[in-house]
């Protein structure tokens, strides 16, 4: 966890600095248990290719919660987050492999708004391709 | 074979109650590869101002998912949930969901409509304790894919 960010240190346009964070199948079989969503596409390779995909692919929400921890790691124990949106524009593929694959969350702060509320505009991209489109947060900070 | 559109604006009875443990929480940020403290440690939530520890942010779909579940298995929806990939997430918070929290959820299809060969369902979760603080509305895009054939 980061140091807490306060609403009057931070500036309109400033950028977060981007982290990767790492996807196996060993933690999307674990995403499927904690979330309850085991829908074939997440751990099960022929059925994944057998409906159209290139391999297994990661749940969005898997990926909605990476670009959730880059925003509440950034923000500091004492922030809220009060909206949280994502598109997910293309899927995150994950081999059957030791590495897996990776998610490279990268975000600004897209304005300041009342209420000691900023909103973030998040970008996450997987191999080179975006696979978070229009995501934002609005976080109230202390 | 497409989602049935005479089900726009249909809501469906809240779920069963849903009672929020504190080892489903840490669980659920084990998963996800969040160490916060604030998911796992009662103490570090209360000195960041909270009565237990909290849920990560994207916790509430693990209700409204649940809670969806009825339509998705409606038989007169016609959803191929084999086909199916999640299109849009959004989530609107009063506050985070808490340890301790009792809440359930009640699920309203807001739109059914088509794009190119897929189909697009959207659902409004309204997410409440049962003593009807509103805690999170989760607003959710499914994406039914055209088959290959």
């Amino acid at each position: 966890m980061s140091d807490q960010v306060t609403y009057a240190g931070v500036e309109a346009g400033a950028e977060l600095a981007p982290v990767t964070y790492q996807v196996t199948r060993l933690d999307l079989v674990k995403y499927c248990g904690a979330s309850g969503d085991f829908n074939v596409i997440h751990w099960n390779e022929r059925i994944a290719k057998s409906v159209g995909l290139p391999d297994v692919i990661a749940h969005g929400m898997f990926t909605m919660a990476q670009a959730g921890r880059f925003v509440t790691d950034w923000a500091g124990p004492a922030a809220q987050v009060t909206e949280f949106g994502v598109r997910f524009s293309s899927p995150v593929v994950v081999p059957d492999d030791d590495v897996g694959g990776a998610i490279e969350v990268s975000g600004q702060v897209e304005e300041k708004l009342d209420g000691n509320r900023i909103a973030l505009a998040l970008t996450a991209r997987s191999a080179g391709i975006k696979v978070l489109t229009r995501a934002r947060a609005v976080v109230r900070l202390p | 074979m497409a989602i049935n559109p005479d089900y726009i604006g249909k809501t469906y009875p809240p779920s069963a109650p849903y009672e929020v443990s504190r080892v489903k929480l840490a669980e659920f940020a084990d998963a996800i590869g969040d160490r916060s403290p604030l998911y796992r440690d009662r103490a570090a939530a209360q000195a960041a101002g909270y009565l237990d520890v909290i849920a990560p942010p994207t916790f509430p779909i693990v209700i409204s998912m649940a809670a969806s579940a009825q339509a998705i298995v409606d038989p007169g929806l016609n959803l191929n949930y084999a086909m199916v990939v999640h299109g849009e997430q959004r989530f609107s918070y009063s506050r985070p969901l808490m340890a301790g929290d009792v809440v359930t959820a009640q699920v309203t299809i807001s739109d059914i409509r088509t794009v190119g060969r897929n189909a697009m369902m959207t659902t409004t979760t309204e997410i409440s304790t049962v003593d009807g603080e509103h805690v999170c509305t989760a607003f959710g895009t499914l994406v039914e894919r055209a088959g290959a054939g």
